[in-house]
């Protein structure tokens, strides 16, 4: 069993009254690093972020992050913190932006708790949420059976049948967390073959417990105060199929958490912040890295390499407007 | 071999440093049919031992049957941390994985008697005028659930009439059948509000208020 602490935090006090040179919003691997690098250029930053970590918290194996044959999310994540603590980096975390606006000074942004922070750039490194799967029952029966976090709720489904909606990575792993407590698993994915990593889609497969239903989407979500079946249907055509089934635990993607700068920078059609190579966004100083951008592979390293390097670009950026003696 | 990693020892030995009341770790276990008890008592035993501020009194949930009707406590295995006074802070199951941040924090809590909660949220709490039972389910895996375990702490430092529970949900089934626990944090007040996820401050407040109300 593990015991878990939050790395030693040198507290920086956070001062709405300052002008900082950049925020950051988001503490996932793009935040974190962006912080790293702002922090050893002397930046004076905010961090602002509803948790330290951000998605890999919820990710239970990593195989491909360089450095590391195997680490666990959270392990991972701690390392991040151990690193951007080092450093004299003010910390918001429990909080989360609500919105982004611009001032003659910069920018300010608003959090859910009404606190308000100045800045002369920003980063958004924000990230991403579970996609719902928008089908009749499921709202109703969230926290009855409808999961979105399988790393938390998997050991609540001991000895009963679930059915695991996706065919990536995420719902991959589900399913091998699953193996440990649940009866029958189901996974059922609207795609006629998985796209998860081989490795993952073998071990799933040794084990009998797992039925694969592939081009299958699900249509809906029954129970009256909990679960009580799932009815598919194949995209083949062919009758409605109902699962009896206790959970369902959707992990069909994810929808980027970039609401709060909508109507200011510009956003593609999956909602996603666009940015150009050097990661900027369509506003003059405000930035963005990680899985809430439109750069494809929504990977722990691409989003650790983004976050370096949106870091360095606002840095240029600040320097660029220093010279010019705007700041 | 001990429970605790050298890093995690070093670690606890920090946070405990700054300790201003004595903390006992008041411990219920049983010798048969309780499968972690004994995990839960040398975790508590090793903590303890990297403090002079902390210590550990066990009890035997069938013939202390008296010391667990004081403490109110109904299952094993359980832990009651306690300062100055009891605040009502209790943890059933073993407190491992991201509880264990839950653990010392109520360790560093009960200690200097301060909640940090806000002085809206304090003087609301004075005007309780029924027992609050608040009890907080949660799997060793959520990352998202010691939020909702500390703030249900700060409340019970705050206010008197408040206890509350963690309550780890895979060591408790019949537990989780009677709530239907699907997802965690779940957050069961007496018996009447149920909520899940982690809120902030003034959210958890509101049902505090409403259990309250809703007494008769």
């Amino acid at each position: 069993m593990e015991f878990i602490l939050p790395e030693k935090v040198e507290k920086v006090p956070v001062e709405d009254k300052k002008l900082y040179d950049f925020i950051i919003i988001g503490a996932g691997p793009a935040g974190m690093t962006a912080a790293v690098y702002a922090a050893r250029k002397k930046l004076d930053i905010l961090v602002i972020s509803k948790d330290v970590g951000g998605q890999p918290l919820l990710t239970s194996g990593i195989e491909n992050y360089m450095g590391y044959q195997y680490v666990t999310g959270p392990e991972l994540m701690r390392k991040f913190e151990e690193q951007v603590k080092q450093f004299p980096v003010a910390l918001l975390i429990d909080e989360k932006a609500s919105n982004l606006t611009t001032d003659d000074k910069g920018f300010i942004v608003s959090t859910t708790t009404d606190k308000k922070f100045k800045s002369r750039s920003v980063i958004i490194a924000s990230g991403k949420r579970p996609r719902p799967l928008n089908v009749p029952g499921e709202k109703e029966l969230v926290g009855r059976g409808v999961s979105y976090c399988a790393t938390c709720d998997a050991p609540l489904f001991g000895e009963m049948d679930v059915a695991v909606i996706g065919g990536g990575n995420s719902a991959l792993t589900a399913v091998i967390d699953l193996l440990k407590y649940a009866g029958r698993i189901y996974l059922i994915e609207v795609m006629p073959t998985l796209t998860a990593d081989l490795t993952l889609i073998e071990r799933a497969k040794k084990s009998d417990k797992v039925e694969f239903y592939p081009g299958h989407l699900v249509k809906e979500i029954r129970g009256t105060d909990r679960v009580e079946n799932i009815v598919i249907s194949s995209k083949d055509g062919g009758e409605d199929k109902t699962l009896s089934v206790s959970g369902v635990l959707v992990e069909i993607g994810l929808i980027p958490n970039s609401e709060f700068a909508k109507g200011l920078v510009k956003l593609n059609h999956l909602q996603e912040i666009a940015v150009d190579c050097e990661c900027k966004t369509s506003v003059e100083g405000i930035f963005a890295a990680g899985d809430v951008t439109n750069v494809p592979e929504k990977q722990i390293i691409v989003a650790a390499g983004e976050g370096a390097k949106a870091a360095l670009s606002t840095y240029n950026y600040l320097l660029q407007k220093k010279n010019e003696g705007i700041s | 071999m001990a429970l605790l990693n050298e890093k995690t020892m070093h670690q606890v030995k920090d946070m405990l440093k700054g300790l201003k009341d004595q903390v006992k770790l008041v411990v219920f276990t049983q010798e048969i049919e309780c499968l972690t008890c004994k995990e839960n008592r040398r975790l508590l035993e090793e903590i303890a031992s990297l403090s002079d501020r902390v210590s550990v009194e066990v009890f035997d949930f069938v013939s202390d049957k008296d010391k667990a009707e004081h403490y109110n406590v109904d299952k094993i295995p359980a832990i009651v941390v306690e300062g100055a006074k009891d605040y009502g802070i209790r943890f059933y199951g073993i407190p491992g994985g991201y509880e264990f941040t839950s653990l010392i924090h109520a360790i560093q809590m009960v200690s200097s008697g301060e909640s940090g909660l806000s002085p809206e949220t304090k003087e609301q709490l004075k005007t309780l005028h029924y027992p609050v039972h608040i009890q907080v389910f949660v799997t060793l895996t959520c990352p998202y659930c010691p939020g909702a375990v500390q703030m249900a702490h700060k409340m019970a430092i705050e206010s008197d009439l408040i206890r509350t529970d963690m309550v780890e949900a895979s060591g408790f089934p019949h537990l989780v059948n009677k709530y239907r626990v699907f997802a965690v944090p779940k957050i069961v007040i007496n018996e009447t509000i149920e909520f899940e996820w982690a809120l902030p401050e003034s959210k958890f407040l509101e049902y505090i208020m409403q259990a309250n109300g809703e007494v008769k």
